[in-house]
């Protein structure tokens, strides 16, 4: 088990005041104060790397810093299952990125002026708040959680050059939420991208049955991205449970009222405001692209024809 | 696999004169399903849901052979009868088949059968991802992929409706009398109609959805945009009025316009020979009508059709019936004089005719006793011990 700091909140009932909303918003929540400032090993490290021992040794390709050794345990790459000869071009390509911190340099796409703009700091109320979400939260003003965008940054850095290494490789991406008024913006994403999407009623042996669902043969998602964990009765989606059984890697937008254990990249923020539903999808479908850009670009200066991935993806 | 219910011509044929081809049914209870390459045109109600229950159970290349062995067979067939290969149809074969293998069955499911294998086997829903295992549409993993999608279209069309409604009222051009898209006369998919269309089994809450979305599109003042797409899931319905057949008028030596019709109630049949620029007048067998019809309700059934359209006094009738009693005697006679009438009518008095139900025959007959029972619905008095 890993160290679990204590948080102490104090929260203290504030006048409005006008300031100047500048976009380091540390200094508009000025009058919070936290102890300790060490983060904790969350129960999700715990659990990956109970559920990853359990399973076959799979390649970790873990080629950039993340944030200490929190969530990132044998987050599993599944290769391609036509590589059946692997040529040194091949290979190159494969794991060029993997030499470069951020080689997709996915840190330009946002920054965190344009986080706090979306509203994504904004949580919930006190009474919903998860106690596995302490640590990611910055503080409580008025009874509204505020989630610290500083790790939000961190971790949503971590979770698109995720997914980015993954559409490099033409891993198969489903994007799932539960929330209907988001649905359409997300399927439209999925669908711009060239990847899947599944915002409907989830059947119940869609990842664990798939076999007898779909056909045999069918091939599972390389990586889930949950765009809310919670279904619309707030409770954690079955995906979240069914993906950690099948060791799919899942990157989840959790709120102050989710629980983050069972999600590989958490990426703290508020998942109910459009603003920041958009900028997620905007977000996930600009990596996806640059990265199988770059997938196609690779491959033209080494010579393949592109046969990494198929022509439907953008 | 489904059990065959039919009767292998094949192999019979095969010991008689080494023909090498095989009749296979199946029967019509396996759940059909449709090549997504190739759509089933055929009638909704007599198949059954058609989406992918299963792994494939036939491959391509057991088909293919099939069809050959189909084609080959059917050459053969049309020697043994000494007719032409090359135009030998469906039903020659049929036929044949009846000659060559009488069966005492009673069951047509039971018979002896050659078809062509597309008709037998069931037809399955090919791969629905690539070499790479990539799936080839978007939402393959939601499990109903043409209903989700067929719903994420209706919705952006909403969607882009409602934005050209803002973008009108941005300029100040909205008007709430836009152009509005014709329903009448046409109904909706039904459910099966849908299922076939999709190739894919929904829920009854699905389809409920599917009509609510599309009502939701046809509510927007400035949905004409979308008729293409609204009307494709939308079916004629047919005129009634136009299925009435009317006769031409027929004229007699003295010039006097004439038309019969007869009808049937129950088990009276009755025939009406009805002449214009009459008096009113009506016989009945020979005898008067007050005579032939002593109670006064069925002596209002007949006037009713002339009454109706004003026409009392202009018609002579000369009337036959036989058959039934005297009500349903009456009943016969009046769909008979309606059907007279319409050669002397016009499309709008036709039409008022059949929504008022003189055209329509009564479809009800003596219900059968049941054993049992002491009648049909009457059962035997209850005895507690």
């Amino acid at each position: 088990m890993g160290v679990v700091v204590q948080w102490k909140l104090l929260t203290r009932d504030l006048m409005r005041t006008t300031h100047s909303m500048d976009f380091n918003y540390q200094s508009y929540f000025f009058d919070l104060q936290w102890e300790g400032t060490a983060r904790a090993s969350m129960a999700a490290g715990v659990l990956t790397k109970g559920l990853c021992g359990l399973c076959q040794p799979r390649i970790v390709a873990a080629g950039y810093s993340c944030s200490g050794p929190l969530y990132a345990t044998a987050t599993a790459v599944k290769t391609l299952p036509l590589q059946t000869d692997s040529t040194a071009v091949t290979d190159k390509i494969q794991n060029l990125p993997l030499e470069t911190s951020d080689f997709f340099r996915l840190s330009e796409l946002f920054s965190l002026k344009d986080l706090f703009d979306a509203r994504v700091h904004l949580g919930h109320k006190k009474g919903c708040r998860h106690r596995l979400m302490e640590p990611y939260l910055f503080g409580n003003r008025l009874d509204q959680d505020i989630i610290d965008l500083d790790q939000t940054m961190e971790h949503l850095q971590s979770a698109l050059n995720f997914t980015a290494h993954i559409a490099y490789r033409g891993g198969v991406i489903l994007f799932v939420s539960r929330r209907r008024q988001f649905g359409h913006l997300v399927e439209s994403t999925a669908g711009d991208c060239g990847e899947y999407a599944h915002t409907r009623y989830w059947q119940g042996g869609l990842l664990t049955n798939a076999p007898i669902q779909y056909g045999p043969g069918v091939r599972l998602p390389d990586l889930i991205v949950f765009l809310s964990t919670l279904n619309n009765v707030f409770q954690q989606h079955v995906g979240v449970r069914d993906a950690a059984k099948m060791n799919i890697p899942t990157v989840g937008v959790v709120d102050s009222n989710c629980n983050p254990s069972l999600v590989t990249y958490p990426v703290p923020g508020n998942d109910d405001t459009p603003a920041a539903m958009e900028l997620y999808c905007r977000l996930f479908k600009m990596t996806i692209n640059r990265a199988k850009d770059k997938r196609r670009q690779m491959e033209l200066l080494q010579g393949l024809s592109p046969a990494g991935l198929t022509p439907g993806s953008s | 696999m489904a059990a065959s219910s039919g009767r292998t011509v094949g192999s019979f044929l095969w010991k008689c004169g080494n023909f090498c081809f095989n009749f296979n049914t199946v029967s019509s209870n396996l759940t059909r399903q449709v090549l997504s390459r190739q759509l089933c045109v055929s009638a909704v109600f007599h198949r059954k849901n058609l989406a992918a229950a299963g792994p494939e159970k036939f491959s391509e290349e057991f088909i293919k052979k099939q069809v050959e062995e189909f084609n080959i067979g059917k050459r053969h067939l049309a020697n043994m009868m000494g007719e032409d290969p090359e135009t030998f149809t469906q039903g020659d074969i049929d036929r044949s088949i009846a000659y060559l293998f009488p069966s005492g069955l009673f069951d047509n499911k039971a018979k002896p059968l050659m078809k062509h294998p597309d008709e037998v086997f069931p037809k399955q829903r090919a791969v629905q991802w690539g070499a790479d295992g990539r799936p080839f549409h978007f939402l393959f993993y939601t499990g109903k992929q043409s209903y989700y999608s067929l719903m994420h279209d209706t919705f952006t069309k909403a969607l882009a409706v409602e934005k050209h409604q803002d973008r009108l009222r941005g300029k100040g051009l909205f008007t709430q009398d836009a152009k509005q898209i014709s329903l009448v006369g046409s109904r909706w998919l039904l459910k099966e109609e849908l299922e076939e269309l999709l190739v894919e089994t929904i829920s009854d809450h699905d389809y409920a959805r599917f009509i609510q979305l599309m009502e939701r599109l046809l509510s927007l003042p400035y949905c004409s945009a979308e008729e293409d797409f609204v009307q494709r899931y939308r079916r004629q319905l047919e005129i009634q009025s136009s299925k009435q057949q009317v006769q031409p008028l027929q004229y007699d030596q003295h010039g006097v316009a004439y038309s019969t019709g007869d009808g049937r109630r129950k088990t009276a049949t009755g025939t009406v020979l009805l002449r214009d620029s009459g008096s009113g007048s009506i016989s009945i067998n020979g005898t008067n009508y007050v005579h032939y019809f002593p109670v006064l309700q069925d002596r209002e059934q007949l006037m009713f059709p002339l009454h109706f359209m004003g026409v009392l006094g202009r018609f002579d009738m000369q009337c036959s019936v036989s058959g039934g009693g005297h009500s349903s005697q009456a009943g016969a006679l009046r769909l008979a004089i309606s059907r007279a009438m319409l050669s002397f009518l016009s499309e709008g008095q036709v039409e008022t005719m059949r929504q008022a139900g003189l055209l329509t025959p009564d479809p009800r007959i003596k219900e059968r006793k049941k054993p049992g029972q002491e009648g049909a619905r009457r059962k035997f008095t209850w005895k507690k011990r």
